[in-house]
């Protein structure tokens, strides 16, 4: 074979690769969509899961918030650091508050607060399903009249939904705090300048996009997780790979989801 | 009564049930019997509902459960029971909530007689004073008999055990099985048993079903079981090694496979 053909062949095999890692990613978040819809479809129907559904909200939100403000505190620091020195350079050290501020609220508090959470709690979420399927506990509660769908997806789901804004939230106000502290504090960035700054650049537009983008992140997360769980082969291997799968998946489709939301509201 | 009409189910290319005719009998104890991998599970699990036919329909009474709603489902699946093979408990709850769990989610009782009714199961399978433990903290056959105690505990109309007494020792295994016995006859409960241990299933069945690689081969009274004169049947019964069932599932010799296949091992002349 000559260079041409096996460079040739090379993209050929790296681009075949990576459609069918795209169609198998679509047709993955497809089923999932579909199974966590009907999951939806049973928020509705009785027996109520509200019992299940605060346990799961207590057990995602509590369980997540540690290590949600860790990575806010040290975002906003890096963000405030590496602003400070940038801005330094023309002169505009009284920006920097706005700057942290909207690169936390826009982009970085629900992108990292998610890839947090699918780390912490999605993995957990589809190892846990996952084996409750190898264990036959789904069938068992099945055969004992309650429907797994309704009794443990839905209130996942849901939970998810509701949490992810939330510890987002979170990420945001402790991020811009800690690079209050650094910059402010540490640097010496004029106080009033920095809160001033802060609070005329930030619009409820921001506001509402970072809101939007977690609601929709944790719909997301909670339909993936759910239905590589639900939906993992019975065996050892089974579980563990669809615990990488829908880690994986769930945080590709947040940088995309990302982008797509980003772009309508610029 | 329960009725399942040309089942079958397939597994890709495996097909671990052939069309098979079958009739519960209501009130009675069916056993399903047959040696391992012969379809025993899946036929259970087809007829409790769990897994859909390839072809075929399960009939309760006159209605169909593959057409059925889930509501309905879910309203017949209250009065029946299930063992699991592995127990299937729920591993984030102990004992007594494992037990309690049915009554919890179906009945308005107070919790002082969901714990007497819990204490009575646990008592019937010589468990009581184990409520604190967790599915992890169990043997397999402690586990067996809480799951025994699960299935039982909202005094089912149906039953289906699958493999009750197996990981069992003797003394429990009899027990269940006469524990089986006994509530079938006094409730009127009907029981389908799957089991390897054809003493306990000869013992407490009134109807016996004998399947074989997803047919069903023999099928009566244990009596007439006993008498057949099928070979194969008489082989199952008295575990001999050699006779018209093979022991071995393979279907290519093992020695051709050893010293003809290439790229295999070679023994040496
Ligand atoms: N989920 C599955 N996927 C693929 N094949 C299966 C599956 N379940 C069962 N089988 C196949 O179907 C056949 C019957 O299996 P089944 O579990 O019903 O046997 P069994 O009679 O219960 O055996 P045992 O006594 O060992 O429990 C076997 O050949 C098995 O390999
Ligand atoms: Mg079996």
């Amino acid at each position: 074979m000559n260079h041409s053909s096996v460079k040739q062949s090379f993209l050929a095999l790296f681009f075949g690769r990576l459609g069918r890692y795209a169609l198998h990613g679509v047709e993955q978040v497809g089923d999932a969509s579909m199974l966590g819809l009907r999951a939806l479809s049973l928020l509705f129907v009785r027996p109520w899961q509200g019992k299940h559904f605060i346990l799961q909200l207590y057990a995602l939100g509590v369980g997540s918030m540690v290590i949600i403000i860790i990575t806010g505190a040290f975002t906003g620091m890096v963000l405030a650091l590496q602003g400070y020195y940038t801005l330094a350079k023309f002169g505009s050290e009284s920006l920097l508050g706005a700057g942290v501020g909207l690169s936390i609220i826009r982009e970085l508090g629900p992108v990292l607060g998610a890839f947090m959470i699918i780390g912490r709690a999605g993995s957990s979420i589809t190892a846990e399903i996952g084996i409750m399927r190898v264990t036959e506990q789904t069938d068992a509660l099945e055969m004992m009249a309650i429907n797994p769908m309704q009794r443990i997806l839905l209130p996942r789901i849901v939970a998810t939904v509701i949490a992810v804004p939330l510890l987002v939230s979170i990420f945001d106000i402790v991020g811009i705090a800690s690079g209050y502290v650094v910059g402010v504090e540490l640097l010496g960035v004029n106080q009033g300048a920095y809160m001033a700054e802060l609070i005329a650049k930030i619009t409820m537009v921001d506001i509402y996009g970072g809101w939007i983008k977690a609601i929709v992140f944790g719909f997301m997360i909670g339909m993936i997780c759910t239905f590589m769980g639900y939906r993992s082969e019975p065996t050892t291997e089974g579980v563990a790979k669809s615990t990488t799968e829908a880690v994986v998946v769930s945080s590709v489709g947040v940088l995309i989801i990302d982008y797509i939301i980003t772009s309508f509201f610029l | 009564m329960i009725r399942g009409e040309q089942l079958s189910k397939y597994f890709g290319d495996v097909a671990a049930l052939n069309a098979t005719d079958i009739h519960i009998r209501s009130g009675k104890i069916t056993a399903i019997m047959g040696g391992s991998g012969s379809g025993k599970t899946t036929l259970l699990r087809l007829l409790a509902g769990l897994e859909q036919p390839t072809g075929g329909h399960v009939w309760y009474g006159d209605e169909d459960l593959c057409a059925m709603s889930v509501r309905r489902l879910y309203e017949l699946r209250e009065s029946m029971g299930m063992l699991f093979q592995y127990s299937a408990l729920l591993n984030s709850m102990n004992v007594y909530d494992n037990v309690a769990f049915p009554l919890h989610e179906h009945t308005q009782l107070d919790e002082s007689v969901i714990r007497t009714m819990v204490a009575m199961k646990l008592e019937q399978v010589g468990l009581r004073g184990f409520e604190h433990l967790m599915p992890s903290e169990l043997s397999g056959g402690m586990a067996k008999r809480v799951a025994f105690a699960r299935a039982m505990a909202m005094d089912p109309r149906i039953v289906f055990f699958d493999e009750p007494t197996s990981g069992l020792d003797p003394i429990s295994a009899g027990v269940i099985a006469t524990l089986i016995q006994d509530t079938s006859r006094k409730n009127r409960m009907t029981s389908i048993v799957v089991t390897h241990d054809v003493h306990a299933g000869l013992a407490i069945a009134d109807h016996v079903i004998l399947l074989w690689q997803g047919d069903i081969i023999a099928e009566g009274p244990p009596d007439a079981i006993r008498q057949s004169d099928d070979a194969r049947v008489q082989q199952f019964l008295h575990g001999r090694p050699d006779g018209p069932i093979p022991f071995s599932r393979s279907t290519t010799s093992y020695i051709d496979d050893l010293t003809h296949k290439p790229g295999t091992i070679r023994l040496q002349s």
